[in-house]
């Protein structure tokens, strides 16, 4: 829970959030958060509704909105996932989201780099921004000055487990090396985008042409938290079929009810190549705002309601 | 039974047959990937603690576990006598069982004692007891030179802070969770 001083920094920083992307000439949008069908996404459990479903995620209509002709487009939405509650997830957040039309997902890490340093310069006095620019959390203290570290998936499970991301993969245990072994080490002196994820994890993302083993996926860390998740997004309306196929496979083994996106895969045809970026603002604010936990940067928690 | 996602700090929860009690929690969920539960546990029997990380799909049995007030008797050995005030039914439990919970047992004390099943496993006591000085050095009136505490020993042989105008015989009355002193007890 914010006091008034931290709801009006936080304020200040959403303020600064929307400047940042009106001057590069992006179109703020405000989509529906109840929806009749979802992207299908095994490990992301939905709220229903009365038969429609909260939205885990706004990507399903701001990529519509993409093939309806616009090409720029940022959004601030509130999230809805079941069962997700701990130090770092509410089941109930804040979401920035935007997409480049044209752009693929490294011109999108170092858009992020130029947000990110905006957010900390925008407010002054923030507690968790030190002069530098910085971030300080805990024994970390993140330069914020760019370029940020690149690090692939599979040189990070080298270097910090000793292991192949591939293996861990076979072996069923690719998030649990993820979390206890690779993660405490990303982003401590800076922030690090880790990219190039297994294609079986971004049934979103584009299939990297150097290594179709990878997705042109990435995730930025700031002192070991996962901040952003992007990605060159696919656009290959059958090759989308096909993965989406899988997932509600895995979602009906699970029990659950899911179903084919039809409109969606129909507007797909119409997009152009584009990169998109999911951004978690609470964290951010947690951040910048040098608060231990996603409460204490909220207005509510829902432990609080 | 408890689901993975029913965990949190101070949650009990059964295993391979004997109660656990979750010290440690967190909750990781790597972006598009699984939940994962990391848990941090206290044998509630043993004492032995272990790490264990969960996923959504793990589920555990509630351990029977059930408070009864009762009252403490006599001490005989390693021994300690509780009798349940409704039943009479008598039980001990070890000195090791008690731990740090002797510094404030004294004689006729009502407590919850924790059985597993029909295993008496643990006991609570009071947040406030009123315990006697038994040793402490006199008061020097007058004297500033002085620090603002010093330290006394109560019936139950525990040691603690006080301010320096607690004399022996005086009744004191203590917070059981910090052993600290909180005032002086006229009775």
């Amino acid at each position: 829970m914010l006091d008034v001083h931290g709801l009006q920094q936080r304020s200040a920083l959403l303020q600064a959030v929307r400047s940042f992307f009106r001057e590069r000439g992006c179109l703020e949008v405000d989509t529906p958060i109840r929806l009749p069908v979802l992207l299908p996404e095994v490990n992301i459990l939905p709220f229903a509704s009365d038969g429609w479903f909260l939205q885990p995620s706004p990507e399903l209509c701001m990529k519509r909105l993409l093939a309806r002709g616009c090409t720029d487009i940022f959004q601030i939405c509130h999230c809805f996932r079941r069962e997700e509650r701990g130090r770092l997830h509410q089941p109930e957040f804040t979401m920035l989201e935007w997409y480049r039309t044209g752009w693929d997902y490294t011109d999108l890490m170092q858009e992020c780099e130029e947000l990110v340093n905006v957010l900390a310069a925008a407010v002054p006095d923030l507690p968790g921004v030190p002069p530098g620019p910085a971030i300080r959390r805990g024994g970390c203290l993140v330069d914020l000055a760019p370029p940020w570290e690149r690090l692939t998936v599979a040189e990070a499970f080298r270097r910090y487990a000793g292991v192949e991301a591939r293996d861990t993969l076979a072996a069923g245990d690719f998030d649990e090396v993820l979390v206890t072994l690779v993660e405490p080490h990303l982003g401590c002196e800076r922030p690090v985008f880790l990219s190039d994820y297994p294609v079986e994890l971004g049934s979103l993302a584009r299939k990297s042409a150097a290594d179709p083993g990878v997705a042109e996926r990435f995730e930025l860390y700031i002192a070991g938290i996962e901040i952003a998740n992007g990605f060159s997004e696919l656009v290959d309306p059958a090759e989308q079929r096909h993965r989406f196929s899988g997932e509600i496979t895995a979602i009906r083994a699970r029990g659950d009810t899911a179903a084919m996106p039809e409109r969606f895969l129909a507007d797909l045809e119409r997009l152009e190549p584009t990169a998109g970026i999911a951004l978690g603002l609470d964290r951010l604010c947690m951040l910048l705002l040098g608060r231990a936990t996603l409460s204490d940067a909220l207005p509510f928690s829902c432990e609080e309601l | 039974m408890y689901t993975a996602s029913d965990l949190r700090k101070g949650l009990k929860i059964q295993i391979d047959g004997e109660p656990y009690i979750v010290t440690e929690f967190d909750f990781s969920k790597p972006g598009k990937g699984q939940a994962l539960y990391r848990t941090k546990m206290r044998n509630m029997i043993t004492g032995v603690q272990f790490t264990q990380t969960y996923r959504s799909n793990d589920k555990f049995d509630r351990p029977n576990l059930e408070e009864r007030t009762m009252q403490f008797l006599y001490a005989q050995d390693n021994e300690y006598h509780f009798m349940d005030t409704s039943s009479f039914e008598q039980i001990f439990l070890t000195r090791e069982q008690l731990g740090d919970n002797l510094s404030f047992l004294i004689d006729n004390m009502e407590v919850q004692v924790l059985f597993f099943g029909d295993r008496p496993i643990d006991i609570t006591i009071p947040t406030f007891v009123n315990l006697e000085v038994t040793v402490a050095d006199p008061w020097a009136k007058g004297d500033t030179s002085g620090s603002d505490t010093k330290p006394v020993t109560v019936q139950t042989g525990f040691t603690l802070q006080v301010p320096p105008f607690v004399e022996v015989g005086d009744r004191i009355q203590i917070d059981t969770r910090t052993g600290s002193y909180i005032t002086r007890v006229k009775e």
